[in-house]
Parts: structure tokens; C-alpha cells; sequence
């Protein structure tokens, strides 16, 4: 469980937010709403532990999250506005290497089911730089099906995705959900996944 | 590490420019400052080490910049393996695609200044020993001018000054050598300067990537 207390956070001479608190029990998911430059994505890093909040604490599985770094890391899987892909390989290289990033053990059938079941099927060995933008969200999305982690924190999942896409994307997220799993995300869209929780910045 | 070298085979370009780069300015002095053999040996150590510092200058502002662009620093942020550890691993990429290279094609350049074979050997070991230190103190310069709005020349700006101590121990090995003098006191202080940067370069580093990313 993820429990956020008293959450602050300035830019500049900017207060984004301040006070914030919230549980994320396991098998639930927020949506984080607001306008344009509200501070969504700030607060997504703030508990993706890139930026360091004004004040206040997280804290994961009743721990703070400043004392046990390394294991709310190997929990969450954090994906952001960037394609963080490289233009000169592969998909399945890109999915190799983030995996291999984070230490974690490459199972190369997983890497190609996680690809065609997103649709790329063909695609896989044409250097990223020849897909469209909707296929390298994709790319990028397909993360979520090999890169183990109980939280999932995503800025725009839904972003340059077509409707079939979008429909995929939502019952992933509804099984993590399903197997005891938690999400943060940030969408302007309307989600066709089961109530969750909503804040609004 | 192994994403790096693979994308490095991928940008040949890169590190062909760093290497030719190197080749063009040791070759354009000599012409610059005439044909005479007494001459040219003398001021080939400097020369060399020159060219070595201003090519690894080269490939270290694509260094963090292109990972910070499409957001894989962040990612590497966030993995359980220590930020310090990828750090040093995109070092020694930087040293093996810019500094390697280099100190594999600095005796034939050598040559052309009629250095004696022993003072190739001494120049050789002089660069083996201060290109990884001019990776590790460059990699440091990267990440504090990381996302800054020209930041290639602040970055030579702050990093040059800090490369002159390891100009001048590696240049004056190759000097001291070729007026008979031992090059050994030289070159054990450049490897105590290669000690201290390979060692703390990493972890300072990635404190400044943090910084950027934030």
C-alpha cells in the first residue's frame, strides 16, 4: 500500500500543490485530473522519487519511502510524456535493454509476446525511428506486460493510441488490478476500467 | 553499458568524427608551424595530447543529452541498480569509443614528429593512463551542463581547465623522456589523478543527473 501525507510541492515561486494526502490500497487506482500545467506530471515524479517534494512523506508497505529507495524502485514501474526509446534499435531491443537497466531477467519469447499482443507484430526488428508515434507508445506500453512491479504510475498512457489500442491498454490495466495490483495515471480521457479513485490538482 | 556500445556501432559517425578529428589537428600544427624535425619533436607531446583532450571533448556533450531527450535517464534513475553504476558503465563506453581509439592511433601520429620508439611506448601509456580521466572529469562537466540552452560550449568552458592537469603530467612524460629524464614520476601522478577521478567522477555525477532531473 502507498500512502502519500501532506504532499507540497513548489516550482519556482509556484505552489502546484500542498497538503495532499492519499492511500492507494492494493487492487485500486487513482486518476489524477487537472488542467494543463495543474501539476499532474510533477506529482507523478514527486512519487516516482525524481523530484523531491517541498514537504510531506510517502511511505510503502508502512515504510518511508526515503529509507527503503530500493525496494519502492523495484515496486513501481513509472512511464512517462517521453517514448524513452532509442531511434536506432529495435523494439525488441529497447525492451531488452530497459529490462536488462533495472537488473531484471530477460525472457526473450515474453519480450515478443508482449510485442504482438500490442500489436507489433512484423515490427520488431525495424529500428524504432520508422514507427509512427501511436506505434512507439506501444513500444513503450508493451513494458507493462514484462517489467514486473506492483504499482504502476503512468503519465498519458492513452496518448497517440488508436481505439482498438485504447481498449487493450484498459483491460491491462483492469488485469494488474485483478491480480492485486495498484495504478496512478493521469488521463483526459474517460477510462473504461472499473471505479476507481480521482483527485483533482 | 552494452545498449551504449551497440548504439555507438549503430552512430558510426561519432566516433569516426572524435578519431579524425584527432588526426586532422595533430596533422594541421606541424603544417602550421613548418617542417623542422628538431621542432616538431619538441612540441609533439604537447601536440598529441592536445588533439587526444579536444576529441574527447567531442563525443561528451551527446554523452547524457540524447538519454535526457527521450527520457531513458529518467528511466535509469529509477532502476534498482545504483545511477553511480550506469554512470561509470556510459564512461567507459565514452572512453572505449573516444578515448580508445585514439591512444591506438596516437604512436602512427607519433611518428610523423620523428619521436624516437621509446617515447611512442611512454606516450602511449601517458594517454592509456589520462583518456579515462578525461572521460570520467568530461562526464562530470556533461551532467552539470545537462538541459542548459547552450550548453556544449559551457561545457568546454568548465571542463577544459580541469583537463590541464592531466595535460600537463601526460605531456610532460612524453618531455621528459625525450630530454632523458625519467617519465616515471609523471606518469604515477597521472594515475593517482585516474584513481581519485574514476573513482568519485561516478558518484558525483550522478548526483548532478539528479539535479538535472529534477
Amino acid at each position: 500500500m502507498l500512502a502519500v501525507a501532506q504532499l507540497t510541492c513548489q516550482r519556482g515561486a509556484r505552489t502546484l500543490f500542498s497538503g495532499l494526502s492519499f492511500t492507494l490500497p492494493e487492487g485500486q487506482w487513482i486518476q489524477i485530473q487537472g488542467p494543463n500545467g495543474a501539476g499532474k506530471t510533477t506529482l507523478l515524479r514527486v512519487l516516482a522519487g525524481l523530484v523531491q517534494p517541498r514537504e510531506g512523506t510517502l511511505t510503502w508497505q508502512g515504510q518511508d519511502v526515503q529509507e527503503c529507495r530500493a525496494e519502492w524502485q523495484r515496486a513501481l514501474l513509472y512511464l512517462g510524456h517521453h517514448a524513452a526509446l532509442k531511434e536506432e534499435l529495435t523494439p525488441l531491443e529497447n525492451l531488452r535493454f530497459s529490462l536488462g537497466l533495472e537488473a531484471f531477467p530477460v525472457d526473450e519469447a515474453a519480450l515478443m509476446e508482449a510485442l504482438h499482443r500490442f500489436g507489433l507484430q512484423e515490427r520488431e526488428h525495424l529500428p524504432v525511428r520508422y514507427l509512427s508515434a501511436g506505434q512507439r507508445r506501444r513500444v513503450l506500453l508493451a513494458r507493462l506486460l514484462i517489467r514486473p512491479a506492483q504499482v504502476w504510475i503512468l503519465d498519458e498512457p492513452y496518448t497517440a493510441l488508436d481505439t482498438h489500442a485504447t481498449q487493450f491498454l484498459s483491460t491491462v490495466i483492469e488485469d494488474h488490478l485483478e491480480r492485486g495490483g495498484s495504478a496512478i495515471l493521469t488521463s483526459h480521457q474517460t477510462l473504461g476500467l472499473r471505479p476507481g479513485m480521482s483527485i483533482a490538482l | 553499458m552494452r545498449r551504449d556500445l551497440v548504439l555507438a556501432t549503430r552512430h558510426k559517425s561519432e566516433w569516426l568524427t572524435a578519431l579524425f578529428f584527432f588526426v586532422m589537428v595533430t596533422n594541421l600544427l606541424p603544417l602550421g608551424v613548418g617542417p623542422e624535425v628538431s621542432l616538431l619533436r619538441k612540441i609533439a607531446p604537447g601536440v598529441l595530447w592536445i588533439g587526444a583532450l579536444l576529441s574527447t571533448l567531442l563525443g561528451l556533450q551527446r554523452l547524457f543529452s540524447s538519454d535526457h531527450g527521450d527520457g531513458t535517464l529518467e528511466q535509469m534513475a529509477l532502476s534498482p541498480v545504483p545511477l553511480a553504476w550506469l554512470v561509470a558503465g556510459k564512461m567507459v563506453t565514452h572512453w572505449l569509443v573516444c578515448g580508445l581509439p585514439v591512444v591506438l592511433m596516437a604512436p602512427l601520429l607519433g611518428l610523423q614528429f620523428d619521436l624516437p620508439a621509446r617515447s611512442l611506448g611512454i606516450l602511449v601509456l601517458s594517454l592509456l593512463l589520462g583518456t579515462p580521466i578525461l572521460s570520467a572529469v568530461g562526464a562530470l562537466g556533461a551532467a552539470l551542463t545537462l538541459g542548459l540552452r547552450g550548453g556544449g560550449a559551457l561545457l568546454s568552458l568548465l571542463i577544459l581547465p580541469l583537463y590541464i592537469p592531466a595535460l600537463i603530467f601526460g605531456a610532460g612524460a612524453v618531455e621528459a623522456d625525450l630530454s632523458g629524464i625519467s617519465p616515471q614520476g609523471h606518469l604515477s601522478l597521472l594515475g593517482a589523478l585516474l584513481v581519485l577521478s574514476v573513482f568519485f567522477s561516478p558518484w558525483v555525477t550522478s548526483l548532478a543527473l539528479r539535479i538535472a532531473l529534477e
